[in-house]
């Protein structure tokens, strides 16, 4: 599921990896916002009941970008694997939500003040737009499906200066991310 | 004060109504907050489905026949994007709400397109286990 402003942004990604699997484009964010995801990747497992045994985590299928995160692929994969082959992997309630990361009030501030946003740049009213995608930013600093995922809409390159100044900033906010144990002590 | 048209947007559900702009306040009729929200105002409060938020007084929440969207929002605890200039108020879901949601461990289900704009729906996979991954391009 990208969480992308268009197909089109998506499309080369997917193309490229001729997945068998259903490959959805999110571009109002709003499964993003259902289930409160601050970042990509973010990972989620449901089983086949659809509940939710392994909330929100980043999790990575490769180590492109281990270097920068930290986190190696093999033991997400072997956990997959191990889960969909039916072994293990599955958490028990009472885990999976000691690990789920809710939303605040603020953080759903932000979320409405991008989708204001959203539908301003939409009817073409770029400025009042800006004005309230960086509402959101502020409301939601650490939300990056926020201040990086409308770096594109906005014009601005989200591989750029900007995007440092940003990455720097979450550090010296001690990287928040999702309060996930990691994968290869879960049994 | 004057009057003009405002976009109410809840989710999917968008709406054109006549609203009264005062500086920074904006009210809309009560039937008009009904149609867009799906809240009422009854005697014992403002109301939704089988919740009823009762409220201590009403003068701030209405004033010359209108719902003032602000402290509409506020007694309800819902988030609200408001631009009084484009006339445009985004209503969101409450952290509390959002959060009980997740909380209960069911999987909101959800329809999106893909590349090929054929909708998809998550509890159509029933019976399979879902990876859910969310990624971008940025």
């Amino acid at each position: 599921m990208a969480l992308d402003r268009c197909a089109d942004d998506a499309r080369p990604y997917i193309e490229r990896a001729r997945p068998t699997h259903p490959s959805l484009i999110d571009t109002q964010h709003v499964v993003a916002d259902l289930y409160a995801m601050i970042n990509v990747p973010t990972m989620v497992w449901i089983d086949e009941a659809g509940l939710i045994v392994r909330p929100n985590d980043a999790q990575f299928g490769t180590d492109t970008f281990t270097q920068f995160h930290g986190k190696h692929s093999a033991p997400f994969l072997a956990a997959v694997r191990a889960w969909v082959t039916g072994q293990r992997g599955a958490l028990a309630p009472a885990q999976v939500r000691s690990q789920q990361l809710l939303p605040t009030p603020d953080q759903q501030r932000a979320r409405a003040e991008f989708t204001l946003a959203w539908h301003l740049h939409q009817q073409g009213r770029l400025a009042a737009a800006e004005r309230h995608f960086e509402r959101a930013g502020k409301l939601s600093p650490h939300d990056w499906t926020i201040r990086r995922g409308s770096m594109p809409i906005r014009g601005k390159n989200p591989m750029g200066p900007e995007f440092f100044e940003l990455y720097k900033e979450w550090q010296a906010a001690g990287s928040p991310t999702y309060p996930t144990e990691p994968i290869d002590t879960q049994k | 004060m004057s009057e003009r048209e405002f976009t109410l947007i809840d989710g999917e559900r968008v709406t054109r109504v006549a609203a009264r702009v005062d500086g920074s306040h904006v009210r809309i009729a009560p039937a008009d907050l009904e149609h867009a929200f799906g809240w009422t105002l009854k005697p014992q409060g403002l109301c939704k489905d089988d919740l009823c938020i009762t409220l201590r007084e009403r003068r701030g929440l209405v004033a010359q026949g209108g719902i003032d969207l602000a402290v509409f929002a506020q007694t309800t605890g819902l988030p609200l994007a408001l631009d009084v200039a484009e006339g445009v108020a985004v209503l969101g879901e409450s952290a509390a709400a959002r959060g009980s949601r997740l909380a209960s461990l069911e999987a909101p289900d959800f329809t999106l397109p893909d590349l090929a704009g054929q909708l998809h729906t998550l509890s159509s996979h029933r019976g399979k286990k879902v990876l859910l991954i969310a990624y971008a391009s940025w």
